[in-house]
């Protein structure tokens, strides 16, 4: 086993107001990681401190791709960390609206694809085969994501658990080997959620990428992950399997509340 | 010396009337995020109403303060007029839509405006009657500024002091702080949003057309391309104090004002203009924020 | 028609003549103190009014009918008119028919005409680059005029200086306002959407009134006068066949725009420049470089910018700074706006449109900036997307489908 994302002691200030504190986490390779905490700890605050999009204030982040060596995530603009092959998605949806869904995963590819404004004017050989290829693979992950049937409509007129499920195609299509889901399940009814809860795991198991995720579906957090980790205002309180976690006091505290002692 | 003294003064007029415009631009800008180009326009539209009024009074032999009062009166009562109506048609119907649609909205109605008046009243220059009395107390420091200058400094003093008392104190100065700060959360709090937005428009309105009929009688012509510029410069001035902040915008007005005064005074006045614009450029790219302006950090 | 809404339509006509009683009625002479009153007009306003408030409220309540559809989740009608520009039986004869008059207008339209038909094409070219800009990457350029001054002056100095003839001058004109957007645009496109509308706004006067002040090396407002309209291997043209010889080069150009912006529409930089427009945030993660993006499209824009410059200076014979106001830029803008953020055939149609109607309805041509300025605010309030909107390429996949 080796580590695909490191991260040591992560710190990030608003003004006077620290959303991380020092805060640990690493993922191994082929591992479903699960960060949970209540609003407002600081989750979604630490996807942005690593995919470049806040600079963090301290701490070190590290991502060991299959290849090569280890390479820090620190100073990083976004499109570079999904690059070096970190994807995400977002809490609330955004994806392309006035796009098909099919340009959707194209724009994926972009970061994997080099053709330029002269090729896209003259049409060479090479741009041509470029194109043709940013197509198939975009339709080949779609077919993965069961969206094919969406392919030619805009974005904006799918149903809502269709655009949760693009957003995860279009961060495929970059070539991730971690993919970072901000609350994937937020908003789904039962049977959306199980289908999820599959298309996670055949991720995992026909892609070869690691996931961490954020998600406040304990049901989907409980079966899913390998290892979770919980936050609560910027640190982290614990740390564990499914089973260590949902005996922990503290985790118990952190979401139920002070008096539940008394 | 004396030089030094004139520029400084000038400088303060200037920064003044910048101040009476900037503060309409600042408070539209806080409240609903848009630049409203419109605004310079208002001022403009104020300077005429304010022109019209007087000269039909004077040809009725009217005396003088009473020309003063009426038409100061009148212009700004229609100035808030024009700025109630121009956000009902304009900005409301965009309030959920893409920030470029309502900017791009913004620049139409003020390409309008102005076409308008053109159209309505005259492309050329109009002599605008010296509102201003030369009061006879100011008289006395004749030799250091005109009384119009000090007419303006001291005017724009006094709105300002007003205004702050009634974002203060008052309570729909409170609505339009919550408003600003959260419109979703003060919506649920019970305020009335659309109402708080018209209350801004037509108080920016208000003093910028204060400043219209100020400097119109301080330099004795208008014409319908009057409001562009200014209000180009005084938008230069809110972005400089921090755009959103009230106090920023006099601040940023007053610098704004002393600087073109000392270029123009001791460097040139051909490239006058220019040197707003790149005093504008300058601030946006190295600092966005403006001085007193909080950097604001996007959600995601 | 309720007795609600006639009450209603009353107050708002009412409330009009009362704010417009100033301007529009009264009329004062400052100088020799006389008062025109004309009440006419009030009755004119009000009654304008009243029809448009219907219309108003006729427009709104369709615009809300369309939102409250595409809430329920049904996919957008495509328009009627829509539909029939991607109906072949209909477009090919369009299309030829179209063609024929193109090519036979000069030999049946005066040479008036065809000056005016030049500077539509102008218009549609500069459109078509603004519609880079604008449309596809989402960035409010309104200091766009700079960059055909830029070319326009590259021409004009340079034939000026060293003699450099028309079909030398277009590519290094379109270079020259390719690389002012790549040194204007480098500082300021990290700017959020509004500031950069005001920063280029800036940039714009800025070129302008330097045109004007640096006399030694622009001639400031008197302009350059005398250059030469473009030669065909030393041919000496009549005034007619010049025009006419201008018209055929539009033509092309304006052909080479459209194939050029719809071949970049559906490449991998035309599908960035528009998720960038879309949400900036996500293009980001999504591993496209913001900054490199923008760039490029604010230069592609430049250099066509540059490249119509050029041909204005070669069609006009004559510049001044006076031809690139704030203003030119705000008509180009309207240009792109009424036809179609995004769309190449909304930009020709709106070019057409908006410069030829005014130039053949002589009584509208006064009016034209105040129709500007409304068609501005109500296209942004009622069809934000414009008169054709943007229409993506589709992809078939054989015996592929679920």
């Amino acid at each position: 086993m080796k580590p695909v994302l490191e991260v040591t002691k992560l710190t990030m200030d608003f003004g006077g107001l620290r959303a991380l504190d020092r805060l640990d986490l690493i993922v191994q390779e082929g591992e479903i990681v699960a960060l949970i905490g209540p609003n407002g700890a600081g989750k979604t605050t630490f996807f942005n401190c690593i995919t470049g999009i806040y600079p963090p204030t301290k701490g070190e982040m590290f991502v060991y791709p299959n290849e090569g060596h280890p390479v820090s995530l620190k100073g990083l603009k976004p499109n570079q960390v999904t690059e070096k092959g970190l994807a995400r998605t977002f809490q609330n949806i955004r994806l392309f609206p006035n796009m098909t869904v099919l340009e959707n995963v194209m724009i994926g590819r972009h970061c994997r694809t080099k053709s330029g404004i002269v090729g896209a004017v003259i049409k060479d050989k090479r741009t041509r085969a470029e194109e043709r290829k940013i197509v198939e693979d975009s339709y080949t992950i779609l077919e993965k994501i069961g969206l094919t049937r969406y392919v030619n409509e805009f974005a904006k007129n799918l149903p809502y658990g269709a655009q949760r499920r693009l957003e995860i195609a279009r961060a495929l299509s970059t070539e991730p080997f971690l993919l970072l889901l901000d609350e994937p399940a937020a908003g789904m009814n039962p049977q959306e959620t199980k289908a999820l809860d599959a298309l996670i795991l055949k991720i995992r198991s026909e892609e070869k990428i690691s996931i961490l995720l954020i998600e406040h579906d304990m049901k989907l957090v409980m079966s899913l992950s390998d290892r979770i980790f919980v936050v609560d205002y910027g640190k982290k309180i614990a740390q564990g399997t499914p089973k260590e976690i949902q005996n922990d006091p503290a985790v118990i505290k952190a979401y139920l509340g002070e008096d539940i002692d008394a | 010396m004396g030089y030094f003294l004139d520029l400084f003064l000038s400088g303060l007029t200037r920064g003044s009337i910048y101040a009476l415009i900037a503060l309409g631009y600042t408070m539209v800008y806080g409240i609903i995020q848009l630049i409203n180009f419109a605004h310079g326009e208002i001022y403009m539209i104020g300077a005429f109403t304010a022109l019209i009024v007087a000269g039909v009074l004077t040809i009725y032999g009217w005396n003088q303060m009473a020309i003063i009062f009426i038409a100061s009166i009148v212009a700004l009562l229609y100035s808030m007029g024009y700025g109630y109506t121009i956000e009902k048609i304009a900005y409301k119907p965009l309030r959920h839509a893409p920030r470029l649609s309502a900017l791009i909205s913004a620049i139409g109605m003020s390409l309008f405006l102005q076409n308008y008046v053109l159209l309505a009243q005259t492309s050329d220059f109009m002599l605008f009657p010296s509102l201003i009395p030369d009061f006879k107390f100011l008289t006395s420091f004749s030799h250091i500024a005109r009384p119009s200058e000090f007419v303006i400094i001291i005017s724009t003093a006094i709105v300002m002091v007003l205004l702050t008392f009634f974002i203060k104190f008052t309570k729909t100065g409170k609505a339009m702080r919550a408003t600003a700060q959260d419109r979703q959360m003060a919506m649920l709090v019970g305020i009335d949003v659309n109402r708080v937005i018209s209350i801004t428009f037509i108080i920016g309105s208000a003093t910028a057309a204060l400043g219209g009929v100020l400097i119109a009688s301080h330099i004795g012509q208008i014409n319908f391309y009057m409001g562009f510029i200014a209000g180009i410069k005084a938008f230069v001035a809110a972005v400089l104090g921090g755009i959103g902040s009230m106090p920023g915008a006099v601040l940023g007005s007053l610098v704004l004002g002393w600087t073109e005064s000392f270029f123009t005074g001791y460097v040139s006045s051909d490239y006058e203009d220019v040197f707003a614009f790149i005093f504008l450029v300058l601030i946006l790219i190295f600092r966005p924020s403006g001085i007193l302006g909080r950097s604001d950090t996007q959600k995601v | 028609m309720s007795f609600e809404q006639i009450k209603k339509s009353l107050l708002v006509s009412l409330w009009f003549m009362v704010l417009t009683f100033p301007i529009m009625v009264i009329r004062v002479n400052t100088i020799y103190h006389t008062v025109e009153w004309r009440w006419h007009r009030m009755f004119g306003v009000g009654i304008s009014v009243f029809v448009l408030s219907f219309l108003w409220r006729y427009l709104m309540g369709r615009k809300e009918a369309g939102l409250k559809r595409k809430d329920r989740g049904e996919a957008d009608i495509l328009s009627r008119s829509q539909k029939l520009l991607h109906e072949p039986r209909f477009t090919r004869p369009a299309v030829i028919m179209a063609g024929a008059f193109i090519i036979a207008f000069p030999f049946i339209f005066s040479i008036y005409q065809t000056n005016i038909m030049i500077t539509a094409l102008i218009y549609v070219v500069t459109g078509l680059g603004l519609n880079i800009v604008v449309g596809l990457a989402g960035l409010l350029d309104l200091g766009y005029v700079a960059f055909y001054a830029v070319g326009a002056y590259s021409y004009a100095l340079l034939n000026y200086h060293f003699g450099v003839g028309f079909w030398i001058a277009l590519p290094i004109g379109g270079g020259i306002g390719m690389l002012f957007g790549i040194l204007l645009g480098f500082p300021v496109l990290r700017l959020r959407g509004d500031y950069l509308a005001i920063v280029t706004l800036g940039f714009g006067e800025i070129i302008r009134l330097v045109l004007e002040n640096w006399n030694a090396f622009s001639f400031g407002p008197s302009g350059i006068a005398n250059i030469p309209r473009p030669g065909l291997f030393g041919v000496d043209f009549s005034l007619r066949e010049a025009t006419i010889y201008i018209y055929f080069l539009m033509i092309a150009l304006a052909l080479f725009t459209v194939f050029v912006v719809r071949r970049l529409q559906n490449s991998r930089i035309g599908r960035a420049w528009i998720a960038l427009r879309e949400d900036e945030t996500a293009c980001q993660a999504m591993g496209i470089d913001k900054t490199k993006t923008k760039l490029s499209a604010f230069a592609m824009g430049a250099t066509w910018a540059g490249m119509a410059g050029v041909v204005f200076a070669a069609k006009t014979t004559f510049i001044n700074p006076a031809s690139f106001t704030i203003w030119e830029s705000i008509i180009i803008l309207c240009v792109v706006v009424l036809g179609g953020m995004g769309s190449a055939i909304g930009v020709i149609i709106g070019a057409l449109v908006l410069i030829l109607l005014p130039e053949y309805l002589r009584a509208f041509s006064e009016y034209r900036m105040l129709l500007f300025g409304a068609i501005l605010v109500i296209m942004m309030v009622f069809r934000p997307g414009g008169v054709v909107s943007e229409v993506r390429q589709t992809y078939q996949f054989k015996g592929k489908g679920d």
